[in-house]
């Protein structure tokens, strides 16, 4: 019994310090700063747990539970990524208010229910993990909530994401009807044999993941919710959701419907396409970073999908690895935007970089190595990401979904490489105040030093993920 | 007499849920409408998982049913607090009237 608690031990202490933290917060006054301070220091710990607890692969609770290294890889970027978005941000959270004690709890929360979705395994303990985090996540978009436009991207966020999170409860309800079982081994059993009512509820649960991961064709709320909501959110919502929804869909794919493979592989096709596509055309058009932004990670989705839609467990890899770069590459883009302020505003068009380099060129240089690596440029961490992906498709023999992946990389290198231009070659605007925010430095010179020197050794991640499917 | 079975249940099941699904793509009068629609979805969800439990007679069903209950519940408590500072913003709940960011 103390054996099955010590394999919970990290979800344990995190929701056992989310009642410490918030009964702290009640009951002392002006309590931000030392729940902001509490709550990086439990990200840190909860990364000392899982690091120091057994990487083995074990089953708790009926078999809803696991701990194997895949989980564990994916809660160890979720909480290192939360850590650099909480403390970059958290100059930003002051100046404009949001300086709420409840604002570094409800993060925690969605964290909580990210660690039960990434590690589920059956549908009870799934949904109850993804609808914990969706229900933080409503509350983090509507958090600026005198603000008109923060307040139109939570009720947006709300009655979308409600709407999937029906469309997967419907298909859930189904494929335990047509199963008969809940748990994911169980149901990958049944579904050996032929089973037309679990296809069926195979495509409710896909459209449910895929509006969790924003791809095409449930992409619409993104570019709103992105600009709507407060920058640091916007952060927060670009990378750790993302993370853990894609974790949750290669778990999908790798174990309940792994003997369906045909059928989903279609369907993914499809929406890693689109995804792409319009990832890279409707970018182009953008005047906003934040919505830009939108766009751009709609488009790496698609590629993450791509890896995942080659139904192989080499092409999974390859998604973990696009997925782990560009949590990378986004936390520092969004940084930059931590330290473009102007009269107590942080701008966020993308006319106001114009000629940048000129009066700050150490911000110039970050977003020019940012922009070449999500664009893919070698030889940049950016551009192994898709050479793992497209390297998984082509082995695959699906020359198609190659073709227009690298057509579209081509098309979206053109916006990122406009910005660049509007940096460069643009006459100069605005000089930014020199703002103080250490944290945010620290996290775009990381973000920038691990995208240069990862062609040294780019083996390092691969092996690592390479041990995350050997169990 | 018709013997009610599993199909009559499903059926039902599926009607109101898709009902719940036009509710909110025909609906553009009120925001209120949409988070009503939401729970006729759950609701549809809950009839489907109860009459599946009790034909397979597996109980995990029925308690799946008394948590999705519990989760409807909240979600609708978020979902009021969204709207309700969205109205206190905007002065209006309309779902004509949500159109402050596009493109």
């Amino acid at each position: 019994m103390i054996h099955d608690l010590n394999i919970l031990l990290p979800e344990i202490f995190l929701s056992l310090s989310i009642f410490t933290i918030l009964m702290l917060g009640v009951f002392i006054r002006k309590s931000f700063n030392i729940v902001f301070n509490l709550t990086s220091l439990i990200l840190i710990l909860i990364i000392a747990i899982i690091l120091n607890n057994s990487n083995s692969t074990e089953k708790i609770f009926l078999d809803s539970f696991i701990r194997d290294p895949f989980s564990n890889y994916f809660k160890i970027l979720i909480l290192i990524s939360s850590l650099f978005i909480l403390n970059s941000s958290k100059n930003f959270i002051k100046e404009n208010r949001l300086d709420k004690f409840e604002y570094p709890i409800i993060i925690l929360l969605s964290i909580l229910g990210m660690f039960f979705m990434v590690s589920a395994n059956d549908i009870i303990l799934f949904y109850l993990g993804l609808e914990l985090q969706s229900l933080s996540l409503y509350i983090l978009a509507s958090i600026d909530r005198d603000n008109l436009r923060s307040s139109e991207s939570g009720i947006k966020y709300f009655v979308l994401s409600a709407l999937s999170s029906g469309l997967l409860l419907y298909g859930c309800s189904l494929l335990y009807g047509f199963t008969g079982s809940t748990n994911f081994d169980l149901i990958a059993d049944q579904l050996s044999k032929e089973n037309v009512g679990a296809v069926f509820a195979m495509v409710f649960i896909l459209v449910g993941l895929a509006f969790k991961v924003s791809a095409v064709p449930f992409h619409m709320w993104t570019p709103d919710v992105y600009e709507g909501a407060p920058t640091s959110i916007t952060n927060y919502f670009a990378i750790v959701p993302k993370v853990a929804g894609l974790a949750l869909l290669i778990k999908f794919m790798f174990i309940p419907f792994s003997n369906i493979l045909i059928e989903w592989q279609t369907i993914l096709i499809f929406i890693s396409i689109a995804s792409m596509i319009l990832g890279a055309v409707a970018a182009i058009v953008q005047k906003n970073i934040k919505r830009l932004l939108a766009y751009s990670s709609i488009g790496h989705i698609g590629y993450a999908l791509a890896g995942v839609a080659t139904g192989a467990v080499s092409g999974y890899e390859s998604s973990i690895i696009y997925i782990s770069i560009y949590v990378v590459m986004n936390i520092g883009a969004f940084s930059c935007l931590y330290l473009l302020k102007k009269d107590g505003q942080y701008k966020e068009n993308i006319s106001d970089l114009s000629g940048i380099s000129k009066k700050h060129p150490l911000l110039a240089i970050s977003f020019l190595i940012i922009l070449f690596s999500m664009a893919g440029i070698p030889p940049l961490a950016g551009f192994f990401a898709k050479f793992y992906v497209f390297t998984a498709v082509l082995e695959q023999k699906m020359y198609a979904l190659a073709i227009i992946g690298l057509l579209t990389t081509v098309i979206s290198a053109f916006y990122y490489l406009k910005i660049i231009k509007t940096i460069y070659f643009d006459d100069s605007v605005i000089t930014f105040e020199s703002v103080k925010n250490k944290t945010a430095q620290v996290s775009i010179f990381l973000s920038c030093s691990i995208l240069l020197t990862f062609f040294l050794y780019p083996s390092i991640l691969s092996n690592l993920v390479n041990s995350l499917f050997l169990s | 007499m018709i013997e009610i079975g599993l199909g009559h249940y499903l059926s039902l099941g599926a009607i109101i849920f898709f009902l719940g699904i036009l509710g909110i793509f025909l609906n553009r009068k009120n925001v209120i409408v949409i988070l009503m629609s939401i729970e006729l979805i759950l609701l549809a969800v809950n009839i489907n998982l109860i009459s599946f439990s009790i034909f397979s007679e597996d109980i995990v069903g029925q308690i799946f049913t008394m948590l999705i209950l519990t989760i409807a519940a909240a979600e609708a408590a978020i979902g009021l607090a969204i709207i309700l500072i969205y109205y206190r913003n905007r002065g209006s709940i309309r779902v004509e009237d949500i159109h402050g960011m596009k493109g």
